[in-house]
């Protein structure tokens, strides 16, 4: 049999999107989200789990900054967990304009990526998300990207490199930090070889937690930059 | 078994003192002996399994840790060269294995080593850093933007036939590939040689896990490498429960020899998946890429996490799983075996994928064992190196399965591995899965000073570790050696005289991880 019409037997295996956007096991694990607690007490032993800073307790209530958490899970059990795909957030500069709000190129930069990231970029490409129906493509070269997409908390070996890649964008550009490390550091930076993220780099646009963060939180925060989605 | 070894070590160095702690032949040596007693280690079949420098109040200590293949137990030279020199004869000459371990030392220590064909530009990228920069030694920091320090670089050239040129590629490439930099050289079809510049990711593990505590440094090892997250963790918990004589529960041994399967099945998958890609095989790329996804949220479903992260625990597991996710894992696991046999039997029949791959980046039984390859790479060329077997640990003395080997070495060899080894994984979940009992997951994690060793063996190899720890279970000094830093080694030896469109393949089919080396 050819591949061809292997092809076709498998049939469409592509996620109803943006509408069925509620596939927990493709979500997993979540981030976790503000909890309110019994006691200030309680409120501060959670706080007190957390190995990045990522919990912060007033009185009662555990407020959540997203982009330091690296879902080690010790809080899992007892603080909330979003199961949505709505993890990005503007930091400067909005969705690209004009004759960008349908289709972007996206040039994907490795700045100290453990793998994870991009294992999960590359499913973006793969029949369950099939990125390309939104017009959204993955370029090789710098010159021809829209948007450049960081992962990994920038090692200094990897700063000028990535510098560069991001000035050999044409203008208008717009930069999206995926996964803890890039957002904040994650449990990497800052320290003697690693920055603090993306934005110690290159001005950086949207941020997405997440360690990692799944495909469908990916192609939300990409149609987002677009234009096509608004993010929270 | 360590008894003869110890005795036969006695007969031939009696003035050293030789002891036996737990499981490892241990003996502080002088520098002069190094090279003899390692020769002679290595023609008794022992294997470098990671050398661990130490420096503490201006005194460095090397610690040269081999392996036995033919028994379990480990050996542990320890030599304290003078405080002023920060010379050692170098182990290359001996054994080419330790040939990148001295070169990181040399560049994280600045310590020089006698008679190394090759220092320099490592580690520390010489465009960016001063030679001896010794990032790892007590009290050097780095501070001040680095990139105004930019010096000239350029890569040592063997060609001198006229129209010879070096073709770089990285390092940034391709769509989602690791950063690394390689270099091509060549006088026009064909290349002669390929060399890669690696760390450029080097993000300072070691470094950074210094001062932390045990627990916090567990979340390193697991981030070292995402796609191998148990296989890493796995080894530095061990390291960790050694060091302070913690002894995980039964029920935590078992779960922990699930994940690690459930991991190896995975990573095999997106490893076969990059093999179907490089050869632009779309449709089998594609396939594989959706067997891929459903392991990924059958992880998710059964442990909670994609990519197993947050599973592991000191002394045992974070969080009980129970025997009903582990079921319905071992169940939705077997429900795709089928599939991923009718997609291994597709390729074998594609006469166009097989030639792609077949006698593509050979590399040969004597050069695994030159090299001391490891995992999947160095079983496609016959050498049946796996931890599980020849330095055993829980659960594995009372599981039973087949370490596939192949003998070609080539990248056909290799994918026929990485497929008898999901076989053997989903063989191994569901037979764990019937031994489960109820009982605890965790062992009181009383955390004490201490150091040991830890190893497993990762999807692509084995993982072997270090730790030192100090009385309130803060990390003084902890040392990974991952799979791939022992498997790049080895590339060179893989694209000798290949043809350029032939790179991708290459690459894919060896299975390397560019984070994991670069830690």
């Amino acid at each position: 049999m050819s591949w061809f019409i292997r092809g076709l037997r498998a049939g469409v295996l592509t996620e109803n999107l943006p509408e069925g956007q509620n596939l927990p096991a493709s979500l997993t694990p979540g981030l976790p989200r503000r909890t309110d607690f019994a006691t200030e007490q309680e409120a501060l032993e959670i706080t007190s789990l957390c190995p990045t800073g990522a919990l912060r307790a007033e009185e009662r209530a555990v407020h959540v900054t997203s982009e330091r958490c690296v879902e080690c899970m010790r809080c899992k059990p007892e603080q909330d967990w979003r199961r949505d795909a709505d993890w990005a957030r503007f930091a400067d500069g909005g969705p690209l304009e004009g004759a960008f709000t349908r289709s972007i190129h996206v040039r994907i930069v490795d700045a100290g990526d453990c793998g994870s990231c991009l294992s999960e970029l590359a499913q973006l490409n793969g029949p369950s998300y099939n990125l390309h129906r939104f017009g959204i493509f993955i370029t090789p070269t710098p010159r021809q990207a829209d948007v450049l997409l960081v992962v990994g908390p920038v090692t200094r070996q990897m700063l000028d490199p990535l510098k560069l890649a991001y000035e050999a964008m044409p203008a208008p550009k717009r930069v999206l930090a995926v996964g803890a490390c890039a957002a904040s550091g994650g449990v990497f930076g800052p320290s003697v070889m690693c920055a603090a993220g993306a934005a110690d780099a290159v001005p950086v646009d949207l941020v997405l937690p997440g360690c990692p963060p799944p495909p469908l939180a990916i192609v939300h925060a990409l149609r987002a930059l677009c234009g096509q989605e608004r993010p929270a | 078994m360590l008894a003869e070894a110890v005795t036969a070590l006695r007969s031939r160095w009696s003035c050293v003192d030789w002891s036996i702690e737990r499981d490892s032949i241990c003996a502080s040596i002088s520098p002069d002996d190094l090279r003899a007693i390692t020769k002679y280690l290595i023609s008794q079949e022992w294997r470098l399994g990671t050398i661990v420098a130490t420096e503490t109040h201006g005194q460095l200590e090397l610690r040269y840790c081999l392996y036995a293949t033919r028994h379990p137990g480990w050996v542990q030279l320890v030599i304290a060269p003078d405080r002023m020199e920060r010379a050692v004869p170098s182990l290359t000459p001996v054994t080419i294995a330790a040939d990148w371990f001295e070169r990181e030392i040399e560049d994280l220590f600045s310590v020089s080593f006698a008679q190394h064909p090759r220092l320099g530009d490592f580690v520390l990228h010489d465009s960016q850093w001063a030679e001896n920069a010794g990032l790892m030694r007590p009290g050097v920091h780095t501070s001040g933007d680095l990139s105004e320090q930019q010096r000239e670089w350029r890569p040592k050239r063997v060609l001198e036939e006229e129209g010879a040129f070096v073709m770089p590629i990285g390092p940034i490439f391709s769509g989602d590939a690791e950063s690394a930099l390689f270099l091509l050289e060549t006088v026009g079809e064909d290349v002669v040689r390929a060399v890669p510049r690696l760390f450029y990711k080097y993000r300072a593990i070691e470094k950074i896990a210094e001062g932390r505590t045990a627990a916090d440094v567990l979340l390193l090892a697991e981030r070292c490498a995402g796609t191998s997250a148990i296989g890493n963790g796995l080894a530095y918990c061990r390291a960790v429960e050694r060091a302070s004589g913690v002894e995980p529960p039964a029920r935590a041994h078992v779960v922990r020899g699930f994940v690690a399967e459930l991991e190896r099945l995975r990573h095999h998958m997106t490893s076969v998946r990059e093999i179907c890609a490089s050869t632009s095989l779309t449709v089998a790329a594609s396939q594989a890429l959706w067997l891929e996804e459903q392991l990924l949220r059958i992880s998710g479903e059964t442990c909670g996490h994609r990519y197993l992260f947050g599973v592991l625990a000191i002394g045992g597991l974070q969080h009980d799983v129970d025997d009903g996710a582990l079921r319905a894992c071992v169940a939705g696991a077997a429900a795709l075996s089928p599939k991923i046999d009718q997609l291994r039997t597709a390729l074998e029949n594609s006469s166009s994928f097989l030639d792609r791959i077949e006698r593509v980046g050979v590399v040969g039984r004597e050069a695994a064992r030159t090299f001391e390859l490891v995992g999947p790479f160095a079983r496609a060329a016959g050498v049946a190196a796996d931890m599980r077997v020849i330095q055993p640990y829980d659960p594995y003395p009372c599981v039973h399965f087949d370490v596939p080997t192949e003998s070609e070495g080539d990248g056909y060899a290799r994918l026929r591995v990485l497929f008898a080894e999901m076989r053997a994984s989903l063989g191994i979940m569901s037979e764990l899965c019937a031994e489960l009992a109820p009982g605890a997951t965790r062992a009181p994690a009383a955390i004490r000073a201490g150091s040991a060793l830890g190893w497993s063996e990762a999807p692509r190899g084995a993982s072997v570790q270090w730790v030192e720890l100090d009385d309130e279970g803060v990390v003084r000094r902890y040392r990974l050696t991952p799979p791939s830093f022992r498997n790049w080694h080895g590339f060179h030896v893989a694209t000798e005289g290949f043809a350029f469109q032939d790179f991708p393949i290459v690459l894919a089919t060896l299975d390397l991880s560019v984070a994991e080396n670069d830690r």
